[in-house]
């Protein structure tokens, strides 16, 4: 199995540094903004990203997590059943602009999925999209406002994103398999 | 109809033979018993090599539910399946519709058994011991006894009062015929729907518990002490204690005899966890200690008799929740099956002492004459496969009804034919 | 993750996993119920029939939510048992059932097995909700969340059912429950209610509440009721409470803090006095809350998968 990076973990550092300064300066700043990262990888990069944007602007944005497993379109017929996990959102979502943070963005029906629920726990007054890597095949009208890194792939291959809190090391790879891979979100 | 028999091991405890022999039966009677015997080509020849002849069988507690119950079975498909399952004679239960307390019905029941499967099957009615089966007054036990009655009962139920089975016991004693007891106080087994121990309080079912069993035979021992020249017979005994006490009632000297049913000494109240309503009877499949004693007071002699309690019922009265079924399974069919896998291979019993259970001590317990195997004596007789392996295939059954927790259930021990009253049935 | 069996007829025999699973899957729909929007979409298109033959308004309500706020498609059918002949309608209306293309059943009726006869007889998911003295799983579970909510951890806890066990399906699916997951159970009641062969499950025996209320840590009372007595059970109501009713003086035999839970309905007075049941130490609405938030975990658990 070949095996190329993206990024090391000093990539992944920089490329943080930029998308955070991009959100602040597409808004002008933090008035009004909260993150939400999608579980489990999007949470970590959301608090991340929250991190440097208080390095930068001194003043701390809220962050929360989404699980979107309740939402998801492939719930029925699934031999094993994705683990549920819990969403933890404690400030209101209403009037907000909220920044959605993933890891990867592929077919877009996660992205979808964390639309739903988040209409259903109030109404931001907009939603912008930052993932890490965008690795195109879209099947839905899905598109991100703030992007790491765009990177062309083919159905055959396989983006790993690696974080110190979960994988216990950092990096973006690209994998090339022999089967096309399965569109599903990785717990 | 011509028949040489050769080869068979004829068990006859009547004789006491226990041997090698072959028989030409002709138009249903006993020629000549012999060795090496030959006959011509008008005769039928069975090879019985490897099996057993013996005394037609009898199952002494079996409900026949015609006049009254006909979808669960009739006198036809019962006494067929009597035959199917190696019994040349049943004892059937009062509790039909009407009730058989009166010589019409006592008649109608024995005539109608002449008229089918060519008579094959003698039928003799256990009458009710009260009338209408309500506890409360004796039924014309002479008259019934006159018209055929070998037994007097209100099996389903129990002879609740002590008075009422005192006088059942004074007056039958007249006649030398058996009170036949289902042993149940039913304030203690009141809702019950299988034993109550472990197992039903684990299941949050209502429990039938065994003292319910051992009260009733403990008083009615009681009253037999009392009126000792009656005769006193406990149907399906279920329970260690109350085989104990009837233990020690024969010791004392007391008439008193009693039967087991084959699922009885099988199964246990475990099998209830499947919540199988054919696991469902009365009384109540027990705990192994009981079906240890069960085996143990065979093998003694404590226990004269094996008898089915068969009870058929139709599939559409059993497929409901188990607390609402009715109580009972089929039984005739698996009887010998059983009874050589639980008993003979383990030893329990010899293939001699089964056939006494199964037909020389039900006769003797109901006076009815010993069946003769002797040249000139007509054939009542039994042949049996004591070997062969078989599966019970439920549908297969000549009962009307397939109400049986032993489908699937691999048996040992098969009847391949009885004949009885000039007639011959042979299975394949 | 996935809990072995198609159906949930009991906690007789599940393993500790599958227990565990459900208790955190309901932590999750506990929060879906403190939103705006209580909906959630897991079972979009997927019909349930709710068929109680035995008449319970709260526990059928809170399986009508839990239903409906995973977005399924929701009939109940109701009788009033006595009109209707025992058996014969549990297998025809199954059948009916059947025929009418339902995806799951919720059962609640007044024999014991009835949820195992069913799950025999339809394709459909079964979720028992009470058949006759059994199991009643969901409420167990509810109980065992609503403990571990307040207590931490169910392992080591020393839990005692007080009350008539004869006849209670909550008594046997929490000590199956609590059993598996490491509590400690002992049952408390006249001894005409505690069934033969009890401690065979586990259970330590208490005939007197003063015996036990040292040693607890969390008293599950249950209701009692008037049939019984007339059953010759137990004497009166009144001799009942005396000696078995959980109030305020017998608890101050208690030597650590005691957390009280009632399935419910409770009637005031007699099993457990008023004030206890609206004390500090009592989760009995708790239970209600969480018996929702179980409910739809079970329902999502055996709805999404085949």
């Amino acid at each position: 199995m070949k095996k190329s990076k993206l990024f090391d973990s000093a990539g992944f550092r920089r490329t943080i540094n930029r998308l955070a300064h991009e959100v602040v300066e597409k808004n002008k700043g933090t008035e009004g903004l909260a993150i939400v990262g999608i579980r489990t990888r999007g949470d970590y990069l959301a608090r991340r990203i929250a991190q440097k944007i208080e390095e930068i602007e001194g003043k701390s944005v809220q962050v929360g997590c989404l699980d979107i497993t309740l939402y998801r379109d492939d719930l029925h017929g699934r031999l094993e059943q994705p683990q549920l996990k819990s969403t933890e959102i404690l400030f209101d979502i209403s009037g907000k602009i909220l920044v959605l943070v993933d890891d990867v963005l592929f077919t877009g029906r996660t992205v979808r999925a964390a639309l739903n629920a988040l209409m259903d726990i109030g109404r931001p007054a907009q939603i912008q999209l930052l993932v890490l890597v965008d690795r195109g095949h879209r099947e839905l009208p899905v598109k991100a406002d703030f992007v790491g890194k765009s990177v062309p792939t083919s159905m055959k291959q396989q983006v790993q994103v690696l974080m110190e809190e979960v994988d216990g090391e950092e990096g973006v790879y690209v994998i090339e398999g022999d089967e096309p891979e399965q569109k599903e979100k990785k717990p | 109809m011509k028949l040489l028999l050769k080869g068979g091991r004829l068990i006859d405890p009547v004789s006491g033979k226990d041997e090698s022999l072959d028989m030409i039966i002709i138009e249903g009677r006993i020629e000549k018993i012999g060795t090496s015997l030959s006959a011509d080509k008008s005769f039928q020849e069975i090879n019985l090599t490897g099996k057993i002849v013996s005394p037609g069988l009898i199952d002494m507690h079996v409900h026949l539910r015609e006049p009254g119950f006909e979808h669960k079975e009739t006198i036809e498909t019962g006494c067929a399946a009597a035959a199917a399952g190696g019994f040349t004679a049943v004892c059937c239960m009062p509790n039909t519709n009407p009730v058989i307390d009166d010589e019409s019905v006592a008649r109608y029941v024995r005539e109608k058994a002449k008229s089918v499967c060519d008579g094959i099957v003698d039928v003799y009615p256990i009458a009710a011991a009260t009338k209408g089966r309500q506890g409360a007054q004796l039924s014309p036990m002479a008259e019934l006894v006159g018209a055929g009655a070998v037994g007097f009962s209100d099996d389903g139920s129990p002879i609740m009062s002590a008075e009422i089975m005192r006088r059942a016991l004074e007056y039958s004693s007249m006649y030398g015929v058996p009170v036949i007891q289902h042993a149940e106080d039913s304030t203690l087994s009141h809702g019950g729907s299988m034993n109550e121990g472990y197992v039903s309080t684990r299941l949050g079912i209502l429990g039938i518990p065994t003292i319910a069993e051992v009260l009733m035979v403990e008083r009615d021992l009681t009253l037999l002490r009392y009126i000792p020249k009656a005769r006193y017979h406990v149907a399906h005994v279920s329970a260690a204690r109350a085989v104990d006490c009837v233990r020690r009632a024969k010791e004392e000297g007391l008439h008193v005899t009693c039967e087991v049913t084959p699922h009885h000494f099988t199964l246990t109240d475990e099998v209830v966890e499947s919540y199988d309503t054919n696991t469902k009877m009365n009384p109540p499949l027990r705990t192994r200690d009981d079906v240890q004693a069960l085996k143990e007071a065979l093998r003694d002699g404590t226990i004269d008799v094996i008898a089915t309690d068969h009870a058929p019922h139709t599939i559409d009265e059993k497929e409901v929740e188990y607390t609402s079924a009715p109580f009972g399974i089929v039984g005739l069919e698996t009887a010998v099956g059983l009874s050589v896998a639980e008993l003979v291979e383990q030893n329990i019993l010899t293939l001699y002492q089964l056939i006494e259970k199964l037909s020389t001590n039900p006769r003797t317990i109901l006076s009815l004459a010993p069946i003769k195997i002797a040249e000139g004596e007509p054939a009542n007789l039994s042949l049996l496969d004591p070997h062969v392996e078989w599966t019970v295939d439920v549908q297969s059954f000549r009962s009307k009804s397939k109400n049986s927790p032993f489908h699937g259930r691999v048996l040992k021990g098969r009847a391949i034919g009885v004949m009885n009253n000039g007639n011959v049935r042979l299975s394949d | 993750m996935k809990l072995q069996s198609r159906h949930l007829l009991g906690l007789d025999g599940m393993s500790k996993e599958d227990i565990q699973l459900i208790l955190d899957t309901a932590v999750s729909f506990k929060e879906v119920l403190d939103r705006p929007i209580k909906k959630v979409p897991p079972l979009q298109g997927k019909t349930i029939a709710n068929m109680f033959f035995e008449s319970s308004t709260r526990t059928r309500l809170s399986f009508e939510l839990a239903e409906r706020r995973l977005s399924a498609d929701v009939v109940s059918f109701t009788t009033a048992g006595s009109s209707v002949s025992k058996g014969e309608t549990l297998k025809d209306t199954a059948r009916n059932i059947e025929a009418m293309k339902v995806d799951m059943v919720v059962i609640r009726h007044s024999a014991a097995g009835a949820a195992h006869f069913l799950s025999r007889v339809v394709q459909a998911n079964v979720l028992n909700a009470g058949d006759g003295s059994h199991e009643h799983p969901t409420q167990a579970l509810l109980d065992m969340f609503t403990l571990r909510e307040k207590r931490g951890s169910l392992e080591g806890l020393h839990v005692c059912i007080v009350g008539d066990v004869t006849h209670s399906r909550v008594a046997r699916s929490n000590i199956f429950g609590l059993i598996t997951m490491g509590a400690k159970v002992s049952v408390c009641g006249p001894a005409t209610l505690i069934p033969r062969d009890v401690e065979k499950l586990g259970v330590s025996v208490y005939h007197r509440l003063e015996d036990v209320l040292p040693k607890v840590d969390v008293l599950n009372v249950l209701r009692i009721q008037l049939e019984r007595q007339e059953r010759g059970l137990f004497p009166s109501l009144r001799e009942y409470h005396r000696y078995f009713g959980v109030t305020k003086e017998k608890m101050a035999l208690a030597t650590k803090p005691v957390t009280i839970m009632h399935p419910g309905p409770i009637n005031r007075d007699v099993e457990i006095s008023a004030d206890l049941a609206d004390s500090e130490h009592s989760v009995i609405l708790q239970q209600v809350t969480n018996g929702v938030a179980i409910r739809m975990a079970a329902l999502y658990l055996l709805g999404t998968t085949n």
